[in-house]
């Protein structure tokens, strides 16, 4: 299954076309996730006309933001940096390291792709499942890609006193982002358009006496009223 | 030692007895270890490592130390719940996950002055004869994750950390682990598992303390950043001595943070229960904000239970109940308690009269239902619960009757879970309901009822009621 237009329609579900039209090939066998294994950023391109409905609805990677990053594979870097992580713990108790590897790969490759999961179980001998479950747990892994800049905005008591709903306003109309097909449990992030920004409403960043506060990336701002929104984000385009 | 000055606009408060934070905000201060050697550090590791380690526990056991993470547990006494006749390897746990919605005192320690928190930690696992400790850091704290890896570093450079400390016979290794943003990995057991490289599903209890049954399942010490670094002066200045600071049963200073809506909020190390709320809203953060009154205050994270400015409390038993308002209320653990709410971590929230209760109530509830691990059913469907009944509250689309529903939900998980998550979520919807009923029922309208045709049909078979 290759388009969009070959996505079952309500009408066909409903048994308004007879499904012996496709008997040799069922519909539900043709759709397939057409996800390389590898995020290649020239393949992109390609993949971008094919996504089905079904893709778009569930969690995948590709985002207008999936440019800024490198596909992931395993460098020397990673690999001593993973080494160094494992040590800290018990030897029986490698899967400790799960939260620092985790942290490396998203922190070069920008989220947790499917492959880095597999690599990560392989580090520290464990079920992928098992890697997967911590990822979707934790709101401080995520699995697609953030835009350049991510702009985590605290939305919690004192920071929403201190007007954080309008920073966050303010900063997405800056960017054009759309925050509408945000869900607040699993799927939190919004890319803009261009893939240079994204936001995230964090929970408590622990900076209440100076609300509103926001992290770019891994820096910490305090103090952004709604008009310094812009101010913020130029200190980085400008750098 | 020469006089201490602090960053213009920074300087403490003249009620404030700084301990803690010290070197928070001073003139002329950095990170590094010589800065801190300078200054007298690590004179107390030396002090600690020449003594008993049980020498050490009785210190910090009569020295009345409180607990700063939340539950105001003596920490001596936690420390001797290890068991006697224990063979296997022990651990400490800095439990730096600082989440606390109006928390924020240890992102000042993690970030101007880690040497402190990591002598605490060499003496507190010298008591504990813990060889390997843990930082459990939050995510939201990356630079302060780098500043302690460099630390730790020069700690270990100048033979503070490592094998054979100071020839004292006495090895520790202290990691950093950072966490991933999620507020259960507060809690001691979740904390425990997510340093284990699980999902952080708090533990069943019993054993109450981890000291018994901890990480990998061998006795365990989680102790909070504040707490940790109080050990440091305990021994400066003798558990006797510390306890005289404060008031009885609440020794000892502690870092008060104040936000929302007051002219200087910040954060204020203070005697424990030598200031009241009038003196510490007041005279120390300025008052409200102009042409404002205080309407309400969360007195220890947003899991205390709401006070209200206007109110009356009955503290004390017998003979010495006394009936006190709000403002006179000194800020100490069993004071709190005794007004139905807590002294927590210390994240004092301030709202003025402009804020409607219905909108901090919202706030609230989105925060424990997006944080709430999923583990317990009350607290899963509960916290989200209480967040779409507070939705409809806060934007007007509520009927009278969403109002006992919301208290009935919040009762509902209230001491049904297996970790104080549960009621961490119910207390403030208890509280603010209990306390605000009459503002959120007259936000509410009987026009928002809905009526199916299916339930009109069906009620005109039904008596109505009373």
């Amino acid at each position: 299954m290759n388009s969009k237009s070959e996505v079952p329609q309500a009408a066909e579900i409903d048994g308004e076309q007879p499904l012996s039209a496709n008997q040799d090939e069922p519909e539900i066998h043709s759709i397939e996730v057409p996800m390389p294994a590898v995020i290649d950023r020239d393949l992109l391109e390609h993949i971008r006309p094919v996504l089905s409905e079904l893709e778009k609805n569930v969690h995948s990677p590709v985002t207008p933001g999936i440019v800024n990053f490198p596909p992931f594979r395993v460098t020397a870097e990673l690999e001593a940096e993973a080494s160094k992580r494992i040590v800290m713990y018990p030897a029986e108790q490698r899967r400790s390291a799960v939260l620092p590897l985790l942290h490396a790969v998203q922190h070069k490759f920008g989220f947790i792709s499917p492959e880095s999961i597999d690599w990560i179980a392989e580090q520290i001998k464990i079920e992928p499942i098992k890697v997967v479950e911590v990822v979707t747990f934790y709101p401080g892994f995520r699995q697609k890609a953030p835009g350049k800049l991510h702009v985590r905005v605290c939305r919690t008591l004192s920071c929403a006193m201190g007007g954080s709903y309008e920073l966050m306003d303010k900063l997405c109309e800056i960017t054009g982002i759309d925050r509408s097909k945000e869900d607040g449990h699993k799927d939190t992030i919004s890319v803009s358009p261009c893939g240079n920004f994204s936001v995230e409403y964090a929970e408590c960043l622990a900076s209440c006496g100076t609300a509103p506060v926001c992290m770019v990336n891994d820096d910490f701002h305090e103090g952004i009223a709604a008009n310094q929104a812009q101010e913020l984000l130029d200190r980085y385009q400008n750098a | 030692m020469s006089e201490i000055t602090y960053l213009p606009g920074k300087e403490p408060h003249p009620r404030e007895h700084r301990l803690i934070f010290k070197n928070v905000d001073r003139e002329g201060w950095n990170t590094s270890i010589d800065r801190y050697l300078e200054e007298g550090g690590y004179d107390m590791l030396k002090k600690g490592l020449g003594m008993d380690p049980k020498d050490v526990i009785g210190e910090v056991k009569t020295s009345g130390l409180r607990g700063r993470g939340g539950a105001g547990f003596p920490t001596g006494v936690k420390w001797g719940f290890i068991p006697p006749k224990n063979t296997k390897p022990v651990y400490l746990i800095c439990n730096a996950d600082e989440s606390e919605p109006g928390t924020f005192k240890d992102r000042y320690i993690l970030h101007q002055d880690p040497h402190q928190l990591i002598e605490g930690m060499v003496i507190s696992a010298f008591a504990v004869g813990a060889h390997t400790a843990y930082i459990y850091i939050r995510e939201e704290f990356p630079e302060a994750a780098i500043t302690l890896e460099k630390a730790i570093a020069e700690a270990r450079e100048k033979g503070f950390l490592g094998q054979n400390i100071l020839g004292s016979g006495f090895d520790l290794e202290i990691y950093v682990h950072r966490g991933a943003a999620a507020y259960i990995c507060g809690e001691e057991t979740g904390l425990i598992e997510s340093l284990e490289g699980k999902r952080p599903y708090p533990r069943i209890k019993p054993p109450y303390f981890p000291a018994a049954m901890g990480l990998y399942m061998c006795p365990t010490i989680v102790n909070n950043v504040e707490s940790l670094c109080h050990v440091v002066h305990i021994l400066k200045m003798g558990g006797d001595e510390y306890v005289k600071l404060g008031t009885p049963r609440n020794s000892g200073t502690r870092i008060v943070c104040v936000s929302g809506d007051v002219q200087k909020p910040g954060y204020y190390e203070i005697e424990v229960g030598k200031l009241t709320f009038q003196e510490l809203l007041y005279d120390v953060c300025g008052g409200p904000k102009d042409g404002r009154e205080f309407k309400a205050v969360i007195p220890g994270g947003s899991s205390s239970k709401i006070l209200r400015c206007n109110e009356t409390f009955k503290i004390g038993r017998g003979d010495d109940a006394k009936d006190l308002s709000f403002f006179d209320l000194p800020l100490d653990f069993d004071t709190l308690a005794a007004a139905g709410s807590m002294a927590g971590s210390g994240g004092v929230i301030v709202m003025d009269d402009s804020r409607k209760m219905s909108w901090v109530l919202n706030n609230i509830t989105h925060f424990y239902a997006h944080e709430s691990c999923g583990q317990c059913t009350p607290c899963r469907e509960g916290s989200t619960w209480m967040m779409k009944i507070s939705d409809r509250i806060a934007n007007g689309t509520a009927t009278p009757e969403d109002v006992k529903t919301l208290e009935e939900v919040a009762y509902q998980i209230d001491g049904k879970t297996i970790c104080a998550f549960g009621e961490a979520s119910a207390w403030p919807v208890e509280a603010m309901i209990d306390k605000y009923r009459d503002e959120l029922v007259s936000e509410t309208s009987e026009e928002n009822d809905f009526k199916s045709e299916e339930r009109e049909e069906q009620e005109k078979f039904l008596q109505p009621l009373g």
